[in-house]
């Protein structure tokens, strides 16, 4: 399995990083770059990490369940993030959420049938001063209202 | 629109000086406004000399505990045969708390100064910034940042002519709150799940790959450039006695001006909120207040008359955190504020302790229920002696970071269950 030239840059330098004979470090960071460029974690790619950083790929595999941006299934190519914690909950993040629900027509970790967009409820995003906040991709979106979403998921599709 | 705010008279700005100057990322920015100023006074400067100024300034841990952060580098064995390796906590997960985003993205030079002072003292030759992953974007700015300095030559070898090294790199977390716990972060940063590891021995002595590991939080690593560059007496005098400087406060909630602020430590909570923060909305009255991230446990109203300082939080059976205070109108239904930092709780429990794990989860349903209409009076007793066994019964702080802000709300807003009762009553006559 290979990556992109970038990518592939970057995770040469990656096993460098560690001290000599502790490759297994660079495990989490590689499975998180190598999803954004291939889309989920696939068996494939848990043995093709498991082969670089010199561990089994039982010990790749315990770590995908754990975190919780690692996802076995491909997500939206626009991935919607919405915090419903407590800053956010307080100043409507609850409603926004289920006003995303409905504008997206799918549920939480649910993928639109068009492949383009997926929804999650998140926790604390670290953007609690400037509640409600979500996440798009890595994109971060503060004081979003009901409208100001819709603005953005319209303004994405329009995009395509 | 930027994160930081228009420079208020109410603010004290140390480590957030350069907010707002154009190109404040960039290193040259940075050298003009006292840049490794620090550095080069601490090159000249002996290990026991630079952990002694850290001691007098006051700083405390920054990222939650608040344990004096000279008294933490003076563990750090710098005789040992094992090298050093000093691990940043960048992993910012704590609800309520937005601050290392601010001193990420507007100053990471000042942090990577601050690291290699800490290097000066333990005698440590690399880094490791562990950064949650979903500020993919901060770690972005954080290798343009690093790249710069090592172009510049204040990162790798022989840094600013003195003949000293030191390397520095980023680390990507993918979505783990219980990776901001010291030791569970060790775990993550060596390939692992994040599950806290028994202590002792402690990190200073056997942290990552079992080398001596010196971990402080991002704004810890961003106060020792002023510290070291004006003096600790004069970083602790912003504050109070064992509680120096400023610190990030984080004001979230029902405020008019949401917003990070730089206050000195004993800035009084109220005038944080009806001051710096504009009030609440709609001239409504004061609930309750969250006043250090969503594990402290929540102070009511009449209880909010204090300066905001550790010893001060402590005394009030609170804590100061990690600077994520959230503020509640007198509007707010504090059941489901109860329920949603539970679902929390259950959801990034990462089920090593089963205090926890099943704790969190049976909190969670009680609560939802009483959420849903269903809830019972005996619920109420339920809630606290199920939290109260929780508390001290697990390896990381987890799980009484749960149980605290729970026990809280069940004693000081019963009243808030009693209408869920009532409304129940009403709706069964």
């Amino acid at each position: 399995m290979t990556f992109s030239p970038q990518l592939e840059q970057r995770f040469a330098k990656m096993l460098t990083l560690y001290p000599p004979g502790r490759k297994r470090s660079a495990v989490v960071p590689m499975l998180i770059y190598a999803q954004d460029e291939v889309g989920a974690v696939t068996k494939e790619l848990i043995d093709e990490v498991a082969r670089r950083c010199g561990v089994t790929p039982l010990q790749v595999d315990e770590v995908v369940g754990y975190y919780s941006m690692l996802h076995r299934k491909p997500l939206g190519k626009f991935h919607v993030q919405v915090c419903t914690n407590i800053s956010c909950l307080l100043v409507g993040g609850e409603e926004l959420y289920e006003h995303a629900k409905k504008k997206l027509g799918i549920g939480h970790r649910e993928v639109t049938p068009d492949g383009q967009f997926s929804l999650e409820e998140v926790e604390c995003i670290g953007a609690c001063s400037w509640a409600p906040a979500i996440e798009i991709n890595y994109d971060f979106h503060h004081f979003v209202t009901p409208e100001k979403l819709d603005q953005l998921i319209d303004g994405l599709r329009k995009a395509q | 629109m930027p994160l930081y705010n228009q420079p208020s008279p109410l603010e004290t700005r140390v480590v957030s000086k350069n907010f707002g100057l154009p190109d404040s990322h960039r290193l040259d920015t940075y050298l003009a406004h006292d840049g490794f100023k620090a550095f080069h006074k601490a090159r000249q400067m002996t290990p026991d000399a630079i952990i002694e100024e850290v001691k007098t300034s006051a700083l405390r841990g920054r990222g939650g505990a608040g344990f004096p952060t000279g008294l933490k580098w003076s563990f750090v064995p710098r005789n040992s045969p094992k090298p050093r390796v000093i691990v940043i906590n960048a992993d910012e997960s704590e609800p309520g708390t937005c601050k290392d985003r601010l001193l990420m993205e507007y100053d990471p030079h000042q942090m990577i100064e601050g690291i290699l002072i800490a290097g000066l003292a333990v005698d440590a030759h690399v880094g490791y910034i562990y950064t949650r992953g979903e500020y993919r974007y901060l770690i972005e700015i954080m290798d343009d940042a690093l790249a710069e300095a090592y172009a510049k030559g204040y990162l790798g070898k022989n840094i600013a002519g003195t003949g000293w090294d030191f390397d520095l790199y980023t680390h990507s977390g993918a979505g783990a709150y219980e990776c901001g716990e010291e030791t569970a972060l060790l775990d993550s940063l060596e390939g692992k799940r994040g599950i806290p590891r028994m202590k002792p021995p402690f990190p200073a002595v056997a942290g990552a790959w079992a080398l001596p590991t010196l971990l402080n939080n991002v704004e810890t690593f961003s106060a020792i450039p002023p510290i070291i560059r004006d003096g600790g007496a004069a970083f602790a005098a912003l504050g109070t006695p064992k509680n120096g400087g400023t610190r990030l406060l984080c004001i979230s909630g029902h405020v008019n001006k949401p917003g990070v602020y730089e206050l000195p430590l004993g800035f009084p909570m109220l005038k944080a909120i009806y001051e710096v923060a504009g009030g609440i909305p709609g001239g409504k009255k004061l609930k309750a207040v969250v006043p250090g991230g969503s594990s402290c446990p929540l102070l009511r109203a009449d209880e909010c008359d204090i300066p905001m300082d550790y010893d001060t939080l402590a005394k009030v059976g609170s804590m100061l955190g990690s600077g994520g205070m959230v503020v509640m109108d007198e509007t707010t239904d504090m059941v489901r504020v109860a329920l949603r930092i539970m679902r929390f709780y259950a959801h990034e429990s990462c089920g090593w302790c089963i205090p926890c794990r099943e704790g969190t989860t049976w909190l969670r349903k009680i609560l939802q229920r009483y959420c849903d209409g269903q809830g019972r009076r005996e619920d109420i007793a339920l809630l606290g002696e199920l939290s109260k066994n929780m508390l001290g019964r697990t390896f990381c702080a987890l799980g009484d970071a749960a149980a605290l802000p729970t026990i809280s709300i069940v004693e000081k807003f019963t009243e808030d269950f009693e209408k869920y009762l009532a409304a129940r009553e009403m709706v069964a006559v």
